[in-house]
């Protein structure tokens, strides 16, 4: 009797130990919302990313395209764009600095100087400002 | 004895599955992609640097071959580069502090691969390898030569090879046996005494033989390990054959070190470098000022006169992403090292920026305890090991010597 109670708490200290070790490994959230075009924060804006150039390769500089729109639908051209992010279960943010170039037609705006310096979950958050109003948007990835 | 009791049979059930789920038959796809990733097969060709034109002239690699392991560009004709970049010792020299002229306050780095990173010396003060190669010449703990020194010994020692290259060499007549901004108060006194022109004449030949230098270093590369013919084996679904077999201690440090204990997160792709900076917490050096690392580093490049953006570069402002790009202000970067290849590391101890941990044991060890940074935020969470754990860390990373 005494060797079976022994056995399960051996059992439960396994668990103890896979439950630490899954936690440690720390997968991004199952349910991450991975969309790539999403209303703004404060609903000013609809916003829509996409690297210029897929996939995206983890330790390389590259860029992204940003689209920003009135939730009618137009096509907002006077935007500036700030650019901030990282790695949330990291706690560190970019290893560059990425900056908008400028509008570049139809509310589109190229943003440079992106780099993911490891694989995981990372973050890119867009402070977006025009006449319309000033406002953020959120998107992440997993590499 | 016959038969056995419930819990010794219960043992060796979890035992047989804890080693069946160490078999190298049983990566996860997961697993083999993170693997897959780390092969020496899976690193590029190396990027062009526009900032040098001769980055990739095997004309000024052999050059710069010559100045490498050259003593005359040295104060007194005892030091070289390769005075402590050791050609048969992964180009370093297994000191805490690197030893020239003088005792330096950092180890020195291994050179294999070393182009394919954007930032150089551990604080990445140089945005290129031949604005980093200028550091050291003029360093008085290095070299302690001069600039203007160096101009006349290419004259009388390598004038065709340099103008093979470069172009003519300018005149030098005329000008002092000594001078730089950087050396000592009488060759700074020197310095200021040239002309505007010849300066300038003097820091294109000094930065053309920092651009031979990187042609060289670039020419040198990594070789195939242990690891990279398993890890071949793994992704193609083959049995490794002869030496690249591993025992269960080394596939239980590869699934650690690209699980639980998170190694991966900065010693990523095949050269196991992020190529960025991170602070971990590295105890300070008894005797050394405080060392801030990248956060002190960011003003030296803008401000170095041999940075992509500056006169002597051959690059176009647009082309110098990494300066445009770079993280200026962020307080993880006080006190952040960069990461380096774990390539060829067993063999090279002591570890971190400046020495200060003697083996790879004891390397794990501080990756466990995590302990507080002695400037700026660590950025470790501390991972428990077991010996078995830490022996099998050790044994995978031997497998990439
Ligand atoms: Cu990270």
């Amino acid at each position: 009797m005494r060797k079976w109670l022994l056995a399960g708490v051996v059992l439960a200290a396994l668990a103890v130990v896979v439950v630490v070790a899954v936690r440690m490994l720390m997968p991004p959230p199952d349910d991450l919302d991975l969309a790539r075009s999403k209303p703004s924060d404060g609903g000013t804006y609809v916003v829509s990313v996409e690297p210029e150039a897929e996939p995206v390769e983890r330790g390389e500089l590259h860029a992204w395209i940003v689209t920003v729109a009135l939730p009618d639908g137009s096509a907002v051209a006077d935007a500036e764009l700030t650019v901030d992010g990282g790695m949330p279960q990291h706690g560190h943010g970019l290893p560059t600095a990425p900056a908008s170039a400028g509008h570049i037609g139809d509310g589109r705006y190229r943003v440079e100087g992106v780099r993911f310096n490891m694989g995981g979950w990372w973050v890119l958050k867009f402070g977006i400002s025009s006449p319309a109003g000033d406002d953020t948007a959120e998107f992440n990835l997993v590499l | 004895m016959i038969g056995m009791r419930p819990l010794p049979l219960l043992i060796v059930l979890l035992m047989a599955l804890a080693l069946q789920a160490c078999s190298r038959e049983d990566f996860s796809e997961d697993e083999k992609a993170l693997i897959g990733q780390l092969r020496l097969s899976q690193l590029g060709p190396l990027k062009p640097d526009p900032s040098n034109a001769v980055a990739d002239d095997p004309r000024a690699a052999a050059f710069g071959e010559a100045l490498f392991f050259d003593t005359g560009f040295s104060v007194d004709g005892t030091v070289s580069c390769a005075t402590c970049h050791l050609p048969e010792r992964q180009f370093q020299d297994d000191r805490p502090l690197a030893r020239g002229i003088g005792t330096t306050d950092r180890r020195t780095m291994p050179l294999a691969g070393a182009s394919h990173g954007q930032w150089f010396f551990w604080d990445g003060r140089k945005d290129s390898l031949w604005a980093q190669a200028l550091g050291p010449m003029e360093d008085a703990r290095e070299h302690a030569g001069n600039r203007v020194a160096f101009a006349h010994r290419v004259e009388r020692a390598y004038r065709d090879e340099y103008e093979a290259v470069f172009g003519p060499l300018p005149v030098l007549s005329g000008l002092p046996d000594e001078a730089s901004p950087l050396g000592t108060a009488a060759q700074q006194e020197a310095w200021d005494r040239i002309g505007d022109d010849r300066k300038t004449e003097i820091d294109i030949v000094f930065s053309n033989l920092g651009k031979a230098l990187a042609a060289f270093q670039r020419t040198i590369v990594h070789e195939e390990t242990r690891f990279d013919r398993f890890a071949e084996a793994v992704i193609a679904g083959r049995r490794p054959e002869g030496d690249a077999e591993f025992n269960s201690l080394e596939v239980e440090g590869l699934k650690l070190f690209i699980g639980k204990a998170n190694c991966i997160d900065c010693h990523n792709g095949p050269r196991f470098t992020d190529e960025f900076f991170h602070n971990t917490g590295v105890p300070a050096v008894a005797g050394l000022a405080g060392d801030r690392g990248r956060a002190q580093a960011v003003e030296q490049v803008l401000a170095d006169p041999f940075n992509c953006m500056g006169p002597y570069s051959d690059a176009k402002e647009e082309e110098c992403e990494e300066l445009r790009f770079m993280v200026r202000d962020s307080p993880e970067m006080e006190g952040a090292f960069k990461t380096p290849s774990l390539r060829g590391a067993a063999n090279r101890l002591p570890y971190m920026h400046a020495g200060q941990i003697a083996t790879l044991e004891d390397v794990i060890d501080h990756y466990s305890a995590a302990p507080a940074a002695p400037g700026g935020q660590s950025e470790l969470r501390g991972v428990i090991f077991t010996d078995r754990g830490r022996a099998a860390l050790v044994a995978l990373l031997k497998t990439l010597d």
